[in-house]
Formats: structure tokens, sequence, C-alpha cells
């Protein structure tokens, strides 16, 4: 496949500026006046709760949703004025299937050239690239109702490439996968990073937001919370440590816990103590506490929790 | 920032692979679609044509026969066109997704209405020329050669129908909606509008309002064509089957819209 070359020669112009994003659904706030830049070939992620704006700010930058108000620029063309021409070189994975159950694999390929207005001679090579690329190769001819979900995944992947996009846009990726395509979808993207390709998702898996996106915003009831890299984000929280209880922590306990610690809560049965002198508290807790005690280096999850809460989102 | 439903639709050629992808699927499927075709229009002409026809003897001068495959090959249209604009489209629109996945692409609801009209008006096309062929085999065309001028009719009408249809589907919830647009739109008319009698039948009040239906314009021009005989008002009918054609395309983009625009 192409290797994208122009992207490195506009390196200077970012993929997308929004400025000052709302959306508003009847009385509910969808996304409430974000701002974000996305650089070429940058792998950009949302991260955030269900309910968070992430998928709706996603069909903003596709031009697939209209905003009330702020400014956006895709690919240094304004939207909702250029959505189709943005369309014609961005490449949507969708949060839900929408394959074509009437088609083959290599139908659907073909297929989905044309509404991109490619002609079936122009893409053939491209389609056998992107089977080999998403392993459907010896699934060419099946029909798609008879793939497996990790495949049809990958199908969806393959499907979002037929038009060589600038800028990829992928909707909780892997949700729902088995570790072992998740790993290769994982590795195929990454493949993509490399080559210069833009990658824009939103996930709520940790691990993938750490291993994939250079650049990370949490958000939560249509706001940005924080943004930066997995490190600086994770060097942000006001602890390096987290110590977890399990059992019964007496009020006694957890008071005391509190006061040594950065912050201390309570959830369910289980004490959460973040802390950077890890070392202090566990001497404190002796062996014999009866409890199950945890202790592992704050990550993504914890500033995910810290920003976002514990409460659920339903 | 916020597109208007109610813009106007742009034409565009891309709708067309809509349509390429809608025949690719029929072509699939075409042996159960072709027998049905054929198959259903033959029994209609045979049992009430030879049966009824029996006993009516001529209709307007007509054999019974000729009567019948004339209008049964407007309304047959109709049906398929109906259908096809209300279970096809609702499926992919709704369930299947299809057009969500056609507008993560440069197709906009314009491109795919457009393209799912023409689609719609060209199955109407297929059964009606399946009819025609079949009653032409009966000996229940005199106009010979000349009723193929009734095909391009039937198209036109086609795409009067189609766009009523869409609309049902971008406002139903579920299929079972559709039997309101059955009840009260697509049987009236079957049974009203000429196809199976002739109007003057009609008490005079029947008889204006069915002027208002859009079967009775279409029945009006395909009729004479399939027997040779010269049209009355041409221009009005076509112009009454123009007019529903582009109007519920207006309609059938903003309804879509409404309900895929987020």
């Amino acid at each position: 496949m192409t290797q994208k070359n122009h992207v490195d020669d506009a390196a200077q112009a970012p993929v997308v500026q929004a400025q000052g994003l709302i959306k508003q659904f009847g009385d509910f706030r969808a996304v409430d006046g974000i701002s974000f830049v996305i650089q070429p070939g940058q792998c950009f992620g949302f991260l955030g709760p269900n309910g968070a704006g992430k998928t709706t700010t996603l069909k903003m930058l596709m031009g697939l949703s209209d905003f009330d108000a702020g400014n956006l620029r895709v690919l240094d063309q304004p939207l909702p004025d250029a959505a189709r021409a943005i369309r014609a070189r961005v490449g949507l994975v969708p949060q839900a299937d929408n394959l074509d159950p009437d088609f083959t694999v290599r139908e659907n390929l073909f297929m989905y050239a044309r509404f991109f207005g490619l002609k079936r001679a122009a893409v053939g090579k491209r389609v056998d690239e992107l089977l080999a690329f998403s392993e459907l190769t010896h699934k060419a001819d099946a029909k798609v109702e008879t793939l497996s979900g990790g495949m049809k995944r990958r199908l969806t992947i393959a499907r979002a490439l037929i038009n060589n996009p600038d800028i990829v846009v992928l909707d909780e990726p892997t949700t729902g996968l088995d570790p072992q395509v998740r790993h290769m979808i994982w590795a195929r993207l990454a493949e993509l990073r490399a080559r210069g390709v833009t990658l824009i998702l939103t996930t709520h898996y940790m691990e993938e937001a750490e291993r994939l996106c250079d650049e990370l915003v949490v958000m939560d009831l249509g706001k940005i919370l924080e943004q930066g890299s997995p490190e600086q984000l994770v060097s942000r929280l006001d602890a390096s440590d987290v110590i977890e209880l399990r059992g019964s922590v007496s009020e006694g306990l957890f008071a005391t816990l509190r006061s040594m610690s950065q912050h201390a809560e309570r959830y369910g049965t289980a004490v959460y103590v973040y802390t950077h002198a890890p070392a202090a508290i566990l001497d404190f807790l002796g062996e014999d506490t009866g409890l199950t005690v945890i202790h592992r280096r704050a990550g993504l999850e914890d500033v995910f929790l810290r920003l976002t809460g514990r409460g659920l989102r339903e | 920032m916020r597109r208007s439903i109610w813009a106007l639709p742009r034409l565009r050629l891309i709708a067309m692979a809509l349509i390429a992808r809608n025949f690719l699927v029929w072509r699939k499927l075409m042996g159960p679609a072709i027998a049905l075709n054929f198959g259903e229009p033959l029994i209609y002409l045979l049992g009430l044509g030879l049966g009824l026809g029996h006993l009516v003897g001529t209709v307007g001068g007509l054999p019974y026969l000729t009567f019948l495959a004339s209008g049964v090959v407007a309304s047959s249209a109709m049906t398929t066109v109906s259908f096809e604009g209300m279970y096809s489209v609702f499926t992919r629109m709704v369930p299947q997704k299809t057009y969500d996945a056609m507008m993560a692409t440069p197709m906009d609801v314009d491109d795919i209405i457009l393209g799912e009209v023409i689609w719609a008006a060209l199955k109407g096309l297929i059964s009606a020329a399946a009819i025609l062929l079949v009653a032409a085999f009966l000996g229940a065309v005199p106009g010979g050669f000349a009723a193929l001028w009734a095909l391009p009719v039937v198209f036109l009408m086609g795409l009067a129908f189609a766009g009523p249809a869409i609309i049902m589907s971008a406002v139903a919830g579920s299929y079972d909606f559709f039997n309101y647009y059955f009840v009260l739109v697509v049987t009236p008319m079957f049974m009203l509008s000429g196809v199976f009698f002739p109007l003057d039948s009609f008490p005079p009040a029947l008889q204006v309002g069915v002027q208002f239906l859009p079967l009775t314009h279409a029945v009006e021009v395909i009729r004479p064509l399939i027997v040779g005989q010269p049209v009355a008002q041409l221009g009005l009918h076509l112009w009454v089957l123009a007019g529903f054609a582009g109007l519920s395309f207006y309609g059938a983009v903003a309804m879509v819209r409404r309900r895929l625009w987020v």
C-alpha cells in the first residue's frame, strides 16, 4: 500500500482543528465546548465512559453530525461545508457492524470502493492487498454472515482503508473481541501509523489507549477533562502508587491511611490508597492485617477513575 | 452549522453506486424474483381474465382479459415499487445499517434516495414487462409492439410511487407500520383506479375522487397504449405522475435526512 509521503511534506498543518464544539440533543448537551488539535501521523485517542460524547465527536469530525456552535476543520477544510470532500479522504470503522450481509468478503470491498466513486478495475490490486492485510484472503469468497465477530471487524477495518485514507477513525475498534484478534488489530493499526496515517479512536480499554495513542483526551459528560500522552497523564496523577486493601477496613484505619496518603477512597469492600510513598504505608500495615493487600504502580485506569469517578453510567 | 433537512436535494451520478449494489443483490436472488414476476400475473390473468371474463364479456369495447391485463401492468408496478420502497428500504436503512455505511463515504442521503427511487422504479418496470409479456402470449396485447411505449410510463409511475413508500420507511418504527399504507393507500388504489372495472361504473362523486389517485392517471395512459388506442389528455396524466414523483422524492429525502442525521 502507498506510503503517505505527502503527510510528511505538510507536517506542520494539523489534520484536525476543533474549537469550542457544542452539540445539543434537546435538553441534553452531548458535547460541551471541546477544543483539540490532532497532528498528522498521530494516534489520537478519546477516552471516556459511555455517554461521554466520544462517538458524537467522531461523527462531527466526519461531517455526519451537525454541531450547534464552534469551529471544525479537518484536512484543512471546513465542516460541515466540505463534508463530502473530507469523507473521501477518511476511513470509518464504526462501533456497530454494518457490512453488507448479502455479499462476500471480496464483494464488500469492491462495493464499498464504488461508494467512493472508485472503479472496479482501479481497486482490484488494493482489494487483494487489504485481504492480505486483514488476514482474510482465505475467506475472500465467504459470505459475510458466515464470519466470526473478529473476522467481521477485520473486514470492517479493511473496508475503511479502501480509499487509501489520510485519516482512519475507529469507534471502539476492539470492543468484544478475543485477545488474539485484539492484538492482531493493534499490530495492524501500529503498521498504519508507521505509514503516516493519522488514527483517531475512541476506547474504554486502558491497555489499548496506552499501547496505541500518542495523545489522549479524557472526556466525561461532554467535556474534555485532561489531555496529554499516556505517560504525561499518569505522571500528572497526585500519586505514583496504588495500594488496594480488600476485607473489612475499620473507620479508624481508613482515617489513618487517608492522613498518610495523597488520597484514599472506599468502594464496596475495598479501599484504594493513592500515595507517593508506598513503602511507609506497607510498613505501617505490617504483615498481619487480615486484609488482602495489593500494591501496584498507578496507571491510566487510575487516571481515568480519578477523573470520571466510580459511579456507573447507565 | 445545522444542516436543514429541507434543503433541495442534489442529483449526482454517484447514486448509480447504490443502484449497482441493489442490482448485485437482486441478481443473486433472481430465481425467486423472476418466478414471482411471471407466476403471479399469469395466475391473475388466467383466473380473473378467463373466469370473470367469461361472465363479463367485454368492457368498454375490449375483451375483459385485455382490459384487465392493461390495468394489471400498472397495478403490479405500483405494488412492486411500494414493497421495495417500504420493506427493502427499511431493511437497508434500519436493521442492516447499509445507509450508515454509505454515509461514511462521499455519498449523502440525496444520493442514496435518488438511487433507491430509480432502483424501485426499475423493479416496477421489470414486473410490468413480465406481465406485458405474459399478456402478449395470451393474446391480450392488441397494440402490438407499440404497447412497449407503456414501459417508459411505467417507469415514471414507479418514480411517483417510490417516494411515498420511502417516506413511510423513514417514519416507520417497524415493518408492521406498513400495513397502514397498504390498507389506506395501496389497496384502495388497486380497487378504485380502473384496474378491474371501468371508472364510469362508479358513482359520479367517486369518479371525481379517483382523479386524485396517481394510479388512475397511470392506468389512463398505459391502457390505451397497450390496446392501441389514442391516449386522451396524455400531458395532464404525465404531469400528475411527474408531480407526484418530484414532490415525493423531495419529501423522501427530507424524511430520511430527519431519521439518519444526528
